[in-house]
């Protein structure tokens, strides 16, 4: 690989078509650096530019201005587009949108049945998604019996057996209930940590987001903020002016903070929060 | 308007190798005037139970009685009964389908005979309750955002002036702004035309917020019932059914374990502040008489 990072997005605008030859600015003058391995959310409320950013990741929409850069290709090369989408894998946010076989094991299969690989090849890739996503006892099920997470994890394991590098997911778990979104969410963080997978995760939960190592707000298609999530949180004057909600633990420690002293400023979970309490009482 | 359910049993594909039971034996009134959530993960049977609520499935055994009548009597109309119990389905925005935001809201009614006039009021109250002003009236509904798309799918069952609406996951998939406005929505209608008001949702902390009782649902079976503070206290088999707990409710029920004497009926941020501030400076009191407390005499508090 070359100078520049694993992904990069260089003064990146778009605008959709209006009609009448009108245009609607969708993102302008994005610039957002992702190296492999990473856990990136995207914040942002409807409108903020969050998915039609995501679609620039693997060459589903193309910069009006400017470039993307995917591992040094860049998503204006037709030569390059394959490629791009075999190394950046998206998963949205209605499963039912994105299964199309009749069982777990061929609709998991289809991505690398596309690339031409040899049968043994294709079993050996199936098995290991399922393997990775714990979905392996439901090969032979027909997905529209399965639970809401357990089509999300089979979504993914499908985009896993194309071997990406990185994973895009859209507001993945939008549609699903609490147990869903805890198995596709610990799904993610594991691809990332033991596969080693970069992962963009596109959401607007702010306790899905705490998980990521860096967190990016958009507002009117812009960047507005940016970093670890212990920081971004802090701002909780711009995230409310931004429509977004504060986790509520941080909102907690905020007000705590301004009555107690040397109260710690990062606590962002309930577990951390206990810690941070039972400290400070132990100390009376 | 009044809904009562007694011993309401209902199976899927009765009779066939396929049977499924999806409610066992479910009794529930639903008093006029309330606001009410039926809580539960995905298979609970939340929504199979909500779609007997006007008649658009049949129990298996039991009855529904709406204001006293029950729905599977001969001569009941099924459509004098849907008039009066609205459903949201859930994503009903994917329902939508005249060429204009009017012209869909009016669908119901104008199909119900009303016309001129009266139809024209409906059509604008509907608009109105949901805050879509009259700007919004002869827009395509397909060019809305996700939020002003479903608002205009609700108006269309509110155009039916129903006296109890039932909300199917209304706020699944909305961002944060639009959540909260369609919740302030709904608590208005309820407040401003006495509406009765069925919620169905897993979002723990919305529930708390809007919900006067909550119905939780597990297996087909109504698993506890009662206000959102006794029921939030019983957070270990709240989990044990697969559903989340709001955070402040978790952090209490944590600390008690570490021995924190806090009040079990804590939901927003507000109370718990004043919970643990309070804990703080009943154990720093304690810990000054009983002189324990060397080195601390500065305290905790700024």
């Amino acid at each position: 690989m070359g100078q520049r990072s694993f992904i990069e997005v260089e003064k990146v605008s778009y605008s959709y078509p209006k009609g009448q030859g009108q245009e609607e600015a969708a993102l302008t003058e994005v610039d957002l650096t992702i190296a492999e391995g990473e856990f990136v959310a995207v914040l942002g409320h409807n409108g903020s530019g969050k998915s039609t950013l995501a679609k620039h990741l693997n060459g589903l929409l193309l910069p009006s201005v400017g470039d993307v850069w995917i591992a040094d290709m860049n998503t204006h090369e037709e030569e390059n587009f394959w490629k791009i989408r075999q190394m950046v894998g998206m998963v949205f946010q209605n499963p039912d949108n994105q299964i199309v076989a009749t069982t777990v094991e061929e609709d998991v299969a289809f991505g690398p049945e596309n690339l031409g690989l040899k049968q043994h090849v294709i079993r050996e890739r199936v098995d290991e998604a399922l393997g990775i996503v714990g979905m392996s006892e439901y090969a032979k099920a027909a997905p529209h019996n399965l639970s809401g997470g357990q089509k999300q994890r089979v979504a993914i394991a499908g985009v896993i057996a194309m071997r990406p590098k990185c994973l895009v997911l859209d507001e993945p778990t939008a549609m699903l209930d609490p147990i869903g979104r805890q198995e596709v969410l610990d799904t993610v963080q594991m691809l990332n940590e033991t596969e080693g997978i970069t992962v963009i995760l596109i959401t607007h939960f702010m306790d899905e987001a705490v998980r990521a190592k860096r967190v990016v707000v958009m507002d009117e298609g812009r960047i507005v903020l940016q970093g670890p999530p212990a920081d971004v949180f802090q701002k909780m004057e711009l995230l409310r002016k931004l429509r977004l909600d504060v986790p509520p633990i941080v909102e907690l420690a905020a007000r705590l903070r301004s009555r107690l002293r040397e109260f710690p400023g990062d606590l962002l979970t309930v577990d951390e929060m206990v810690t941070a309490l039972c400290q400070l009482r132990s100390g009376i | 308007m009044s809904i009562e359910i007694r011993d309401l049993t209902h199976i899927y594909n009765a009779g066939t190798p396929f049977a499924q039971d999806a409610l066992k034996n479910i009794n529930l009134t639903i008093e006029d005037g309330e606001i009410i959530a039926i809580i539960g993960h995905t298979g609970s049977g939340k929504s199979t139970l909500v779609q007997h609520f006007n008649g658009l499935l049949r129990p298996t055994k039991g009855t529904v009685r709406i204001d006293g009548v029950d729905l599977s009597q001969k001569g009941v109309s099924l459509r004098d009964v849907r008039r009066k119990v609205g459903l949201v389905f859930q994503y009903p925005e994917h329902q939508l389908f005249e060429e204009t935001v009017w012209e869909d809201v009016a669908f119901g009614p104008r199909n119900a005979g009303i016309t001129g006039e009266e139809l024209e009021d409906r059509v604008r109250r509907a608009l109105k309750s949901v805050d879509l002003d009259e700007g919004f009236a002869d827009r395509s509904p397909f060019e809305l955002s996700g939020g002003e798309k479903r608002r205009v799918a609700i108006a269309g069952v509110l155009a039916m002036e129903p006296s109890v609406i039932v909300l199917d996951e209304p706020t699944a998939g909305l961002d944060p702004r639009s959540r909260e406005d369609l919740l302030g929505q709904i608590l208005r209608l309820h407040k401003e035309r006495a509406l009765t008001v069925v919620f169905v949702s897993h979002n723990m902390a919305e529930v708390a917020k809007i919900a006067k009782r909550l119905v939780v649902m597990e297996n087909g079976g109504i698993a506890m019932e009662g206000s959102p503070e006794k029921i939030f206290v019983d957070s270990e088999k709240l989990q044990g059914i697969g559903l989340g707990v709001p955070d402040m409710t978790l952090l209490m029920q944590r600390l008690r374990e570490r021995g924190w004497s806090l009040p079990a009926s804590v939901l927003t941020i507000e109370a718990a502040e004043a919970a643990i501030l309070e804990a703080l400076a009943s154990k720093e009191t304690g810990a000054k008489s009983s002189g324990a407390g060397k080195g601390s005499s500065k305290g905790v508090y700024k």
